[in-house]
C-alpha cells in the first residue's frame, strides 16, 4: 500500500507544476496507478534504495532516478538495472 | 526482486483483490523540468513512518490508515527519526540500520554539496504508507503537502516507499 500512497501523493506534487519521480517497490501497484515518472527497483520491500549503509548503491540508484526527471512522455515506469 | 509473490499469502491475497485501478491517476499530471539540476531545489518525500522524536507516531490502530503526514526539517540528524510504519510487509531491519534507505537525505546533503543538485528544500515530508482509505489522502493531505511544496518554490521532488 506504499507504493500507492507514494503514487498519489507524487500525482498531487505534480500537479502544482513540480516535477517527480518515484521509487517502485512493487511493479504491479505503479503500473496500474501510473504516476507520471517511476523507477522500479530489483529489490526486497522495506529496501528501496538497494542496501542500508551502502552509499555508492544509494548513490546509483538515485541518479537513475534523477534521470527520469526530464522525461515529459508521462506516464514513465522504467526498470532499474545494475 | 520485490513481487506479490513474495508477500504473505494474506496480504498477497489482500493485494491481488484490492482495487488499485479504482485510484488510477488519470489523466496524468505533467510538469516540464526546464533547468539543470544543479539549479533545481529539491525536496524529499517518503511513505516509510518517520517521524522526528517530538512527533506523534503515526496511528497504527486506524483501520483505514492513517494519512498524516510529518514535516521533516532539512537539517534534522536522521539517525535521530523515529518510525512507525505499522505494516509488517516488509523487513523493518534495514531502516533500522540506515534511515536513508528509504530517506537519503544524506546522500542528498552530498549531491548538494558536490553541486550535482541545487539547494535542498528547508523541509521534508513523510507519510505512513498502509493507507487502505485514500479520501483524506487525495482530497486533503496529498494537496496540502503539495501546496506547501509549491510555497517553497521546489523544482523538484524523489518520492520513495517502503
Amino acid at each position: 500500500m506504499c507504493g500507492q500512497t507514494v503514487c498519489l501523493v507524487q500525482a498531487a506534487i505534480e500537479r502544482e507544476g513540480i516535477a517527480t519521480v518515484s521509487i517502485s517497490l512493487l511493479r504491479e501497484v505503479t503500473s496500474i496507478l501510473q504516476p507520471p515518472r517511476a523507477m522500479h527497483v530489483p529489490f526486497p520491500m522495506g529496501f528501496p534504495l538497494g542496501a542500508p549503509n551502502d552509499p555508492e548503491l544509494q548513490h546509483r540508484v538515485i541518479a537513475a532516478a534523477l534521470k527520469l526527471l526530464y522525461r515529459t512522455d508521462v506516464p514513465v515506469l522504467e526498470e532499474y538495472t545494475e | 526482486m520485490a513481487s506479490y509473490d513474495d508477500l504473505s499469502t494474506v496480504t498477497r491475497a489482500f493485494m491481488k483483490r484490492f482495487p488499485f485501478a479504482r485510484h488510477r491517476i488519470d489523466p496524468v499530471p505533467r510538469a516540464r523540468l526546464e533547468k539543470p539540476l544543479a539549479q533545481c531545489r529539491f525536496a524529499l518525500v517518503t511513505t516509510s513512518g518517520l517521524h522526528t522524536p517530538e512527533q506523534k507516531d503515526f496511528d497504527y490502530r486506524k483501520a483505514l490508515g492513517d494519512t498524516s503526514f510529518r514535516e521533516i526539517p532539512n537539517n534534522i540528524d536522521i539517525s535521530t527519526l523515529g518510525e512507525s510504519h505499522r505494516s509488517p510487509s516488509w523487513d523493518h531491519r534495514g531502516l533500522a540500520a540506515d534511515r536513508n534507505l528509504a530517506f537519503p537525505l544524506d546522500r542528498f546533503r552530498e549531491l548538494e554539496a558536490r553541486g550535482s543538485i541545487g539547494p535542498l528544500n528547508h523541509r521534508h515530508f513523510s507519510f505512513m504508507g498502509s493507507i487502505i482509505g485514500v479520501k483524506p489522502l487525495v482530497g486533503k493531505t496529498a494537496p496540502e503537502v503539495a501546496r506547501m511544496l509549491a510555497e517553497d518554490k521546489v523544482d523538484a521532488v524523489l518520492l520513495t516507499p517502503v
